[in-house]
């Protein structure tokens, strides 16, 4: 069920991705298309595929996890818990985008007011997502006793991580949902602190594609090698990397926000370095992960400095899951680059919200993120169910469909991005429609661009969901388990007790934490002026207040 | 604890790397002035849109963002000037980009953000919304007209 949910929903957030190049490229030049606007579309692709697939994915790959390393069953009660929760509130929030009450984007900034049931569906999601991290703490703290001695499993180390990540920046979100936008979106209070808004969203939001990303950095060191017929390089570089994510995830969300008022141009640098901090570990993953496909590839006879790349099961049906890893990590090499970019403090106005950005995390969330998702749901539901995937041949060739249209995309978007082309903009109707008076010429090419790759990537994804559907639809031809591909790791270091346990990396995690936004909070105190109230889509002038009860 | 050659050479490599980067940037910082916005308290001034001639060259502008427009919508100003934007937003938050020169700035209400710039060339720019703003973000942007036409 919780793979199921996120790949059905993922149909209409692949509609949405395609749609929006369409309106971008100025093929349609309108507001809206079977009576879904351009923006309550952008709304749903965003939801969807950032926050609702990733979460569901992360829960649902954090108990299959748990559950094979330690031998222990998850709380079933705990479990179906959690799971009412999201989908409660994703059904919440899904109404309220359907109705066209919600089209304020995946960031949702105030003042721009949303339905409050959009707030309540968001807050249900993130503290139903919370649930198994206790129940998993109580698995780890039994396994644990029982081998006192025993390095923890890397993939248990990442889950535990990540979801302590998740935990410490949802906080900050649900502040912003539960005491700010709620009871100022019902008129119960009359203004909201954007700035402050602004900053506890972003508190949240960077930390949040770790949370995206780590689940595939958890498939990258435990599963890949061994797919690809290899050992993991190096045990503890992978364990070195996970703690480093603990400790920078989220103190590095101002730099999202280089281009705002209120928050000083020190405390900004100094988010930028920390985001330098939080690229060490990807760095290391990335040599970790070469060296482990070196191995591999070495291992099936390779000859040469390269040779091994030839060597790597690129088109073998039966290790599809390397295809979809693959694929992803060659995204995600632009990803990076482009990410660090970003995060360069004075050149990042060169690229702040304009196309260069979409162009920019579609290849780390729809890249790495995404095909590790979908080909690991693929993977665990057919050994699960003891089916055959449908059209296995076809199924290898996605992610390579994917990866071309994702590069032509990306690259339409970035050039888009560095000549002005801005991003979430419905361009058809103004910039690219020829008899406006704000035609921009030099788009033209970046939208199509951005539009070809769409349509593949379009194609790509539809194929998936007739794989998925059809593997369901599929006769039962074996005996169900529950089971991954295990790595061995070809340095596989002694237990070092200060990579085992978790009390002073989190205790570090918490000072650097406060160093990096206790300054930033006390700036926007300072630097904000009055608050704003509660702004509609469609009007200029702000909504009066609800009658207010004597 | 034994460290692998090929990672300690990869070590070494990333440092150097992110040395480089952090050098380039305070380079840039000090030699050609390219920075982030600045941070001002509020201040209820601000928030009348006006273009302030200082001296021969150099302007003022209180740029206030609305949905959907900018005030001022047209600046007219001589080659050669250098000009102080201060920006906020009346209503919600709107992005003010001129890609051109790398000005990249977000208005929101109840703050005041900056930024200054010289403009050297001759042309009209666009400043563009760059913050979705609602059903008509699209149709938002004004230009800053550089000694055009020539009698200015």
């Amino acid at each position: 069920m919780e793979l199921a949910i996120p790949v059905a929903l993922l149909t209409i957030g692949i509609y949405h991705g395609l749609m929006q190049t369409i309106y971008r490229a100025g093929v349609l030049k309108q507001t809206s298309f079977a009576k879904l606007d351009y923006y309550q579309g952008l709304t749903l692709h965003g939801v969807i595929n950032a926050l609702v697939l990733t979460t569901f994915f992360a829960v649902a790959f954090g108990h299959v996890t748990m559950a094979f390393y330690t031998k222990k069953e998850p709380n079933k009660k705990l479990m179906w818990l959690s799971f009412w929760l999201m989908l409660t509130g994703v059904v919440m929030a899904s109404w309220a985008m359907l109705a066209g009450k919600a089209s304020v984007l995946y960031t949702f900034y105030p003042p721009l007011k949303a339905h409050p049931l959009f707030y309540l569906g968001a807050a249900l999601l993130i503290i139903g997502s919370w649930v198994p991290l206790f129940d998993w703490a109580r698995m780890y703290n039994q396994w644990k006793k029982e081998n006192p001695q025993t390095k923890t499993p890397l993939a248990v180390l990442g889950t535990l991580i990540n979801f302590i990540i998740w935990f410490v920046c949802t906080l900050a979100v649900a502040y912003e949902v539960l005491v700010l936008l709620i009871p100022w979106s019902m008129g119960w209070t009359d203004t909201i602190n954007v700035n402050l808004a602004r900053t506890l969203f972003w508190f949240f939001g960077h930390a949040l594609v770790y949370f995206w990303l780590l689940p595939a950095y958890i498939m990258f060191y435990t599963v890949l090698p061994k797919v690809a017929g290899g050992k993991l390089y190096s045990d503890l570089a992978g364990r070195i990397a996970l703690f480093l994510f603990l400790l920078f995830s989220i103190p590095v969300g101002v730099h999202h926000q280089y281009s705002d008022p209120t928050i000083t141009q020190g405390v900004k640098f100094f988010h930028g370095m920390l985001t330098y901090g939080v690229a060490i570990p990807s760095f290391i993953t990335a040599f970790t992960i070469a060296a482990s496909l070196e191995y591999a590839g070495k291992k099936r006879g390779s000859k040469g400095l390269f040779g091994w790349m030839a060597k790597l099961p690129w088109f073998d049906e039966n290790k599809f899951l390397f295809a979809y890893f693959i694929g992803g990590l060659i995204l995600f090499i632009f990803g990076g680059v482009t990410g660090i970019i970003n995060s360069s403090y004075s050149l990042n106005t060169v690229v702040h919200n304009t196309a260069w950005m979409p162009g920019h995390f579609h290849m780390t969330v729809a890249g790495p993120v995404f095909l590790g998702i979908v080909g690991m749901s693929l993977y665990i539901y057919s050994r699960l169910s003891g089916k055959k995937i449908f059209l296995p041949k076809l199924n290898n060739i996605i992610p390579y469909l994917w990866v071309i249209g994702m590069l032509i995309f990306s690259f339409g978007m970035s050039w888009g991005g560095l000549r002005g082309e801005p991003r979430r903009t419905n361009l058809g109707t103004t910039y690219l429609n020829p008899d406006h008076e704000l035609y921009r010429s030099d788009w033209v090419p970046t939208t199509l661009l951005a539009l070809l790759g769409a349509i593949i990537m379009f194609i790509a994804g539809m194929l998936f969901i007739i794989i998925f559907f059809g593997t369901i639809l599929s006769k039962k031809k074996e005996e169900g388990i529950l089971e991954i591909p295990v790595s061995e790791a070809y340095h596989d270091e002694k237990r070092v007790p200060l990579f085992d346990k978790f009390k002073p990396w989190i205790i570090t995690m918490i000072i650097i934490l406060l160093l990096a936004y206790v300054p930033a909070l006390l700036n926007v105190n300072k630097n904000s002026g009055p608050g704003a109230p509660r702004f509609s889509i469609d009007n200029p002038v702000p909504e009066t207040s609800v009658k207010k009860v004597k | 604890m034994t460290i692998d050659k090929s990672e300690k050479r990869v070590i070494g490599i990333t440092l150097g790397l992110m040395g480089l980067f952090v050098f380039s940037l305070l380079y840039a910082k000090g030699k050609y002035k390219s920075d982030v916005p600045e941070c001002l308290p509020y201040d209820k001034a601000y928030t009348e849109p006006k273009v302030n001639k200082l001296d021969e060259k150099t302007y003022q502008v209180f740029s206030v963002a609305s949905m959907w427009q900018f005030q001022p919508s047209e600046i007219y100003i001589p080659v050669g000037s250098e000009v102080d934007f201060y920006l906020t937003s009346k209503d919600v938050v709107h992005g003010f980009n001129i890609s051109e020169k790398n000005v990249n700035m977000m208005a929101v209400y109840g703050a005041i953000n900056k930024t200054t710039v010289k403009f050297d060339k001759p042309g009209v720019y666009d400043i563009i919304c760059h913050e979705y703003c609602g059903i008509g973000h699209q149709n938002m942007r004004a230009q800053v007209i550089v000694n055009y036409p020539e009698a200015k």
